[in-house]
């Protein structure tokens, strides 16, 4: 079962080896995502009571938090499978793209995905390590898809920065494992979760606060958390909009989940203090980074690259409040955004085709003259802004009283302040492009075909969370659980 | 003996990292790091026949081939394919370098007191060579502006690294060294696609002139 959810994703790559990139290669990809998230339904349904499925002794292993994080996937792995059969067609069709470059991105995206569900199905801490550094070998090239100098300066930018922070938490695993090989008599060396969780308490906290540091820079610069952000404004708005959306949406969680495993073995041996106050940091850090940013923002991928580093920010103040009612509403958050920046971020690749041009200054009056894109495109910004009814507006007031009733009101106010500037920064921008005269004719008035699927369906999706997290209120609380004990 | 050749080895590996600062051909500085991954490789091997075990001495091996062979080879290529780039300037002078070097290798020693204190021996008094190898490339990876020298810098990185890991932990796990090499591998060969994408582009490896994307 959990075998099949990792190699599931690849058979659209094996699909496109054979007869390379076709509409009807695409569409089998949208079909195998739904199959990786009915997989991933079974997954959490099997596991929603607390039970922890494995595969093979103990190299694949899956919690309520590994179901989760694999329905996130899942969802995002189907909105942009399906936006991307229209966009690589449009991108063929105006010789933005070659065969080629077609064939090369219907090899290396099931490859991402596989990789990120491997990385959240890991038992063994080595191999999460090992299958997060592969997403970033795989998705290099996606970045680079346009091969244009702005995309290469991305992807060398992302793949040097990338692999620098990677490496680093390669070295806090290390110490991980050193420190448990030392926990006691009889204790041995190893990165199996379950194994480290029952040694945590009598590991050497000195080791532990130098791996926590690493850890945190490692998987911090995959997460995009400042001061280690500087890849991703430039590698989200170079990459395709089906592969920014992925990586946007749910890569960053993913490189987050990693360090929520991870906490759990730190504050078990150090206490919860001591990354708190870091991430604390790390969080305010992002938060002023991304509200700075945006003010002055002229490009609108830019615009939704900033607001990943923003939210990010505010997922890893959760993390810094622990509580069981922070991790729920962490875990909400990371859904919610993952639904919104993929429909918005597929809008800004419909929207780019046809203006041309990815300069807010460039694109006005959207919402007169396309409606369903420019519609869709101001509702995922405001659901992003936090706005009712969709998601992310329950998981941003959770984290609020999680803040104040965790004794940590001045830094949750400092925080929610900073996000105020962030909403009137976007509102401003948002205006620009779906209001106003347009003051050329658009190039070419025209959306790619069935376009318009995703986009509703992930919005009706984000707003059904919003109002009732129903469908997955106890998957939720189940993989809090796993977090916070 | 052991342990005299093993800090032999560790000094080999942080001299090189140090080199690799100020060195201004490019063929040098890759040299440097087959040098360097040499060392590496001793260590692991001494560690093998110091302990018996067979799956260190296998390790041993695939340190040589990777970090002695094919990546210095995949970087020559690079080098010999950039007629006109075999040198680079050093944005750092000698003297700076060598200064900021001291500094750094102090500062790891400093900070990983604690690590090799948990378990003091004559493999985990490398621990602090390995930090400091990890500091003093990361000073470099961010002080030059070649794509070439970049690349050099992570893997003179990850080589310390490689340090750290194959003397703190008996056994990481076959799974997870094997996977890591094969990251480390991609990687490079990624960024070699890179490079060599850049030289068309740019006409050059130098990393000034990457300037589309700002804000």
């Amino acid at each position: 079962m959990l075998l099949a959810l990792v190699l599931v994703p690849v058979l659209p790559a094996l699909a496109t080896a054979a007869f390379g990139w076709r509409p009807s290669v695409a569409w089998f990809a949208v079909a195998d995502a739904a199959c990786l998230l009915a997989g991933g339904i079974w997954l959490a349904v099997d596991v929603v009571d607390g039970d922890t499925a494995y595969f093979g002794g103990h190299i694949l292993r899956a919690d309520a938090l590994s179901a989760f994080m694999v329905l996130v996937i899942a969802v995002v792995a189907l909105l942009a499978s399906w936006s991307s059969v229209g966009y690589l067609r449009s991108e063929l069709a105006d010789g933005h793209t070659t065969p080629g470059a077609a064939r090369l991105f219907g090899l290396l995206v099931p490859a991402f995905i596989a990789s990120m569900v491997l990385a959240v199905l890991a038992a063994n801490l080595g191999i999460m390590w090992v299958a997060i550094e592969a997403t970033t070998i795989a998705t290099t090239f996606l970045v680079g898809h346009h091969r244009n100098r702005a995309s290469l300066e991305a992807s060398w930018k992302y793949v040097i920065v990338g692999s620098v922070g990677i490496v680093l938490a390669f070295l806090g695993t290390v110490l991980l494992s050193y420190a448990t090989q030392h926990a006691g008599p009889g204790a041995h060396s190893t990165l199996d979760w379950d194994a480290m969780r029952g040694v945590a308490r009598h590991l050497d906290p000195a080791v532990i606060r130098v791996a926590a540091v690493l850890l945190l820079l490692g998987y911090g610069t995959k997460i995009g958390l400042a001061p280690m952000h500087t890849w991703l404004p430039d590698a989200h708005s170079q990459a395709p909009a089906p592969v920014s959306a992925l990586m946007s949406g749910v890569l960053l969680s993913v490189a987050f989940y990693a360090l929520l495993r991870v906490k759990v073995i730190i504050d078990l041996a150090l206490g919860a203090t001591f990354l708190r106050n870091l991430l604390v940091v790390a969080a305010l850090l992002s938060l002023v980074v991304a509200a700075s940013l945006l003010i002055a923002q002229r490009d609108y991928k830019r615009l939704l690259a900033y607001s990943s580093i923003e939210h990010m920010g505010l997922v890893a103040l959760a993390a810094a409040i622990g509580t069981p009612l922070a991790i729920a509403a962490l875990l909400l958050h990371i859904l919610a955004h993952a639904l919104g920046k993929t429909v918005a971020f597929l809008c800004s690749g419909e929207i780019l085709l046809a203006e041309g041009t990815t300069r807010i200054a460039g694109v006005h009056g959207l919402l007169a003259r396309r409606p369903l894109v420019g519609g869709s495109f101001g509702l995922a910004l405001l659901a992003l802004l936090g706005f009712p009814p969709f998601g992310l507006f329950a998981s941003e007031l959770a984290i609020a009283r999680a803040g104040f009733s965790a004794n940590m009101g001045w830094v949750t106010a400092a925080a929610f302040s900073l996000l105020l500037v962030v909403v009137a920064a976007v509102l401003v921008h948002a205006r620009s492009m779906l209001l106003g005269e347009a003051d050329t004719p658009s190039v070419s008035p025209r959306t790619s075909r069935g376009a318009g699927v995703p986009l509703v369906a992930g919005l009706v999706a984000l707003a059904t969370i919003g109002i009732t997290i129903w469908p997955i209120e106890r998957l939720i609380g189940a993989a809090a659980h796993v977090v916070a004990q | 003996m052991y342990s005299q050749l093993l800090g032999v080895a560790g000094g080999v590996a942080l001299v090189a990292a140090v080199l690799a600062l100020w060195r201004r051909s490019l063929l040098a500085i890759v040299r440097i790091l087959a040098l360097q991954g040499f060392a590496i490789a001793t260590v692991a091997l001494l560690l093998g026949i110091h302990h018996h075990e067979v799956a260190e001495l296998i390790v041993a091996a695939g340190v040589l081939v990777l970090k002695v062979g094919v990546i210095p080879a995949v970087l020559t290529r690079v080098v010999r394919d950039t007629p006109n780039q075999r040198d680079t300037e050093p944005s750092i002078n000698t003297a700076t370098a060598l200064v900021a070097a001291a500094v750094l290798t102090v500062i790891a020693f400093g900070a990983t007191r604690g690590l090799v204190d948990l378990a003091p021996s004559p493999e985990t008094e490398l621990i602090p060579v390995g930090f400091a190898i990890v500091l003093v490339a990361f000073f470099g990876l961010v002080a030059r502006r070649n794509a070439l020298t970049q690349l050099v810098g992570f893997l003179l990185l990850e080589n310390g690294i490689a340090l750290v890991a194959l003397v703190a932990t008996a056994r990481v796990s076959l799974v997870v060294e094997l996977g890591a090499a094969l990251d480390l591998l991609l990687a490079v060969l990624v960024l070699q696609v890179l490079t060599s994408r850049m030289r068309s582009k740019f006409g050059a490896l130098d990393l000034d002139r990457l300037t589309e994307l700002s804000d």
